[in-house]
């Protein structure tokens, strides 16, 4: 864990270890909620693995991206629903 | 080990980066096939083996490196969509690529999921898999501090909670729903497996002073925009726990989803109802193997040695492959206790009301599935299991709940983009899929 990654999340900069998922950018800039279900609900991470897409948020413009199962990149831009 | 303009064709096209799935690679390598390992994971190793940020777990690292050694290509981040001919698979990379392999035998490792049972509450931000957890503490995710209820069934809630206490997280209790005697039936068990034995009182002496309650279970969580507590039962009474996270789940499903669209038989009597396979681990499909989780739930002892003979037999080995049976007889043994003992009991079927969702993706609660005939019906009636995951976490409450088995398997097995539906050729995407995606 020698290097650390700084990414934008909701606009906000957050720094997390090199090798963390975008799922722990989210949780570390404080946000609980990572996308609002069909009927609006708040909806976080549930499988860890890429199997329930709960935890799905926008990547670079890229919609559906679980973000469990994507690694961290330096400049990345990462939105969750509100 | 990742090329992605790498040749297309291989001997030996391995689906899983886990125990079962390197150990399959490590042996079809030394037998000079030419083998490609597939993982839908940015790394190898599986869950059990999941990395710890960008490290690879202990256990791993022999069979990577081996891998490595032996020209083993992977492509990892990669998910198994269609299976347009024999001896062909299309693939989607995480990056939205669409990719075409192809291969003379196939390992299918896919490995296990959490089985997730609807309770009030389940849907709150926060409140996780057990194993999910685990993944996402390993992913970085800061637990130090955070109070944490464990709850469902199963062994790997004592690895769960050993692990979140180890990282710093407040380990309130520990939740299991079988009763007091079975455990100690699984605990004699373990006498008989001298080193389980070992692993067990490890996890004691490292979970000193955390109650590990029997005949308990979680009948609702609460929470304003996420989790705040759980309400648990024991003993016909119920008490509520503080919570900053519920990590909770009722034990394995095997991930058979990809079998199953190859034309794989499953097996009845494989605990958890995994593909059914020979002695040299062939399904019923001719050079398509089965190694690990995918055969029945049965840990990682079983997976390598499934792997390992997989590996031999898929490389033409077969007489390699027979010396290792003896071995994965011994080890079943123990995987058939694991289930009798975590057998789930009846109480969990009336947890969820008929307002709970249980299809997450399309919000779909438990009073309009059960209105349903059965899952052809709740599909086309109510989007029950037609979202993202397929059915992956409504399949297993739902077959427990109303007893309908899984409905047939169809392409794409995940959303993908449309480019990689047209560039693979894919055909009969039926009517009944959800959109894909972008």
């Amino acid at each position: 864990m020698s290097d650390a990654v700084t990414l934008r999340v909701n606009g906000n900069s957050v720094t997390v270890p090199a090798g963390a998922m975008v799922s722990t950018a989210i949780a570390a800039a404080g946000a609980d909620l990572f996308r609002r279900s069909v009927t609006g609900q708040p909806r976080g991470p549930l499988c860890g693995m890429g199997v329930c897409f709960e935890c799905r948020v926008t990547v670079d413009g890229r919609q559906h991206v679980r973000s469990c199962q994507t690694p961290c990149a330096s400049g990345m831009e990462v939105s969750t629903d509100e | 080990m990742s090329e992605p303009d790498a040749p297309r064709n291989f001997d030996v096209v391995v689906i899983g980066a886990g125990p079962a799935g390197l150990a399959a690679a490590c042996r079809a390598s030394a037998a000079r096939a030419s083998v490609c390992l597939v993982d839908d994971n940015p790394r190898p190793g599986g869950q059990i083996w999941r990395a710890s940020l960008d490290r690879v777990s202990g256990p791993a690292v022999p069979w990577i490196s081996t891998a490595a050694r032996q020209g083993v290509r992977m492509i990892a981040g990669a998910r198994v969509f269609a299976a347009p001919e024999p001896g062909r698979l299309a693939l989607e990379t995480a990056a939205g690529a669409s990719l075409d392999l192809r291969y003379r035998s196939l390992v299918l490792a896919t490995g296990a999921r959490e089985r997730f049972l609807p309770f009030p509450g389940w849907t709150l931000p926060n409140v996780m898999g057990a194993g999910g957890l685990q993944s996402l503490a390993r992913s970085g995710l800061p637990v130090r501090g955070k109070k944490v209820v464990v709850a469902g069934s199963g062994p790997l809630l004592l690895a769960v909670a050993r692990f979140l206490r180890h990282a710093g997280a407040g380990v309130r209790l520990i939740a299991e729903q079988a009763p007091l005697a079975a455990l100690l039936r699984f605990a004699s068990s373990l006498l008989r497996h001298p080193h389980k034995l070992a692993d067990a009182l490890i996890f004691r002496g490292s979970l000193a002073g955390v109650p590990y309650l029997a005949s308990c279970w979680p009948v609702s969580a609460q929470g304003d925009g996420r989790l705040q507590s759980v309400t648990l039962s024991r003993g016909g009474r119920t008490f509520t726990e503080p919570c900053d996270y519920l990590a909770c789940g009722f034990g394995l499903v095997p991930n058979t989803e990809l079998a199953a669209l190859l034309g794989c038989r499953m097996s009845a009597s494989a605990p958890g109802e995994g593909v059914a396979v020979d002695e040299y681990q062939q399904t019923s499909v001719a050079g398509v193997y089965a190694a690990g989780e995918i055969t029945g739930i049965g840990g990682l002892d079983v997976a390598l040695v499934e792997g390992e003979i997989a590996g031999h037999a898929a490389a033409g080995q077969p007489e390699r492959a027979s010396r290792l049976f003896e071995a994965r007889h011994r080890r079943r043994h123990f995987a058939q206790s694991l289930a009798r003992s975590f057998a789930l009991r009846e109480e969990l079927k009336h947890l969820a009301a008929d307002d709970t969702f249980v299809c997450r993706c399309e919000d779909v609660p438990l009073g309009r599935i059960r209105a349903s005939t059965g899952w052809r019906e709740a599909k086309l009636q109510t989007r029950c299991g037609m979202g993202p995951c397929q059915s992956r976490v409504c399949g297993p409450p739902v077959e427990f709940l109303l007893g309908w088995k899984p409905d047939s398997v169809r392409p794409p097995l995940f959303p993908v983009t449309v480019n990689s539906l047209t560039q693979a050729g894919v055909r009969g995407i039926h009517k009944l899929q959800p959109p894909p995606f972008q």
